[in-house]
């Protein structure tokens, strides 16, 4: 993992405590598209599971997880796709 | 600051169309995967919706990141409220939730038809 899926992990562990988190870069699926940079690090997955999102819409929860990130969103992230779950549906759909 | 006119003009779109989905480039011709993903999933569920294309409007597409409170595109709009981008609009249509939302909310999903 590069310096800014260590940032997104870092700050996302900081701010949603999470149960399950697993950051993925996708950057080279997106290689020559728009908002792609030579250095990479453009497009990340996350997955996350924590029990702040209990309770919450899908809406709220992603919201959550881009206000943890939102000065690496601005400045530096170009895509990012959330899996946002709680502890209780982590389970269930590992199941 | 944002203008108001930019919150006026949304407010207007939003209520116009029951369907709107602010994206980057048009349905036929969509400029990233996340828009043309979200495009497919409105076309299976057969639900007639406005679009516009953010990327040639930068008022357009500065005010609604800031109307909505969400950073990025596409962004679905039903009756007037955020459902929400990409992979919420995804997985909603997975568990049958997206098509639920447009028969609680009344909205047609016989374009393919009219």
């Amino acid at each position: 993992m590069g310096l800014v899926g260590t940032a997104i992990e870092a700050q996302l562990r900081a701010s949603l405590a999470p149960a399950q988190l697993q950051v993925i870069d996708q950057s080279a699926q997106h290689a020559g598209h728009a908002g792609a940079r030579d250095d990479g690090e453009t497009h990340f997955l996350v997955e996350i599971v924590t029990p702040l999102f209990e309770g919450k819409r899908r809406l709220e929860r992603h919201r959550l997880v881009n206000e943890a990130l939102a000065e690496l969103l601005r400045n530096r992230v170009h895509a990012l796709s959330i899996r946002a779950l709680t502890p209780a549906e982590a389970s269930s759909q590992a199941r | 600051m944002m203008t108001n006119a930019v919150f006026d003009r949304i407010k207007e779109q939003i209520e116009r169309d029951d369907v709107v989905l602010y994206m980057k480039g048009t349905p036929v011709f969509p400029m990233c995967g996340f828009s043309a993903a979200t495009v497919q999933v409105l076309g299976q569920t057969g639900v007639k919706f406005q679009s516009y294309n953010i990327l040639e409007d930068m008022e357009l597409r500065n005010g609604l990141k800031e109307f909505g409170n969400w950073p990025t595109f596409p962004q679905l709009y039903v009756k007037g409220e955020l459902i929400g981008g990409c992979d919420i609009v995804r997985e909603m249509y997975e568990t049958g939730e997206l098509e639920a939302l447009f028969q609680e909310k009344g909205v047609n999903t016989n374009a393919a038809v009219a």
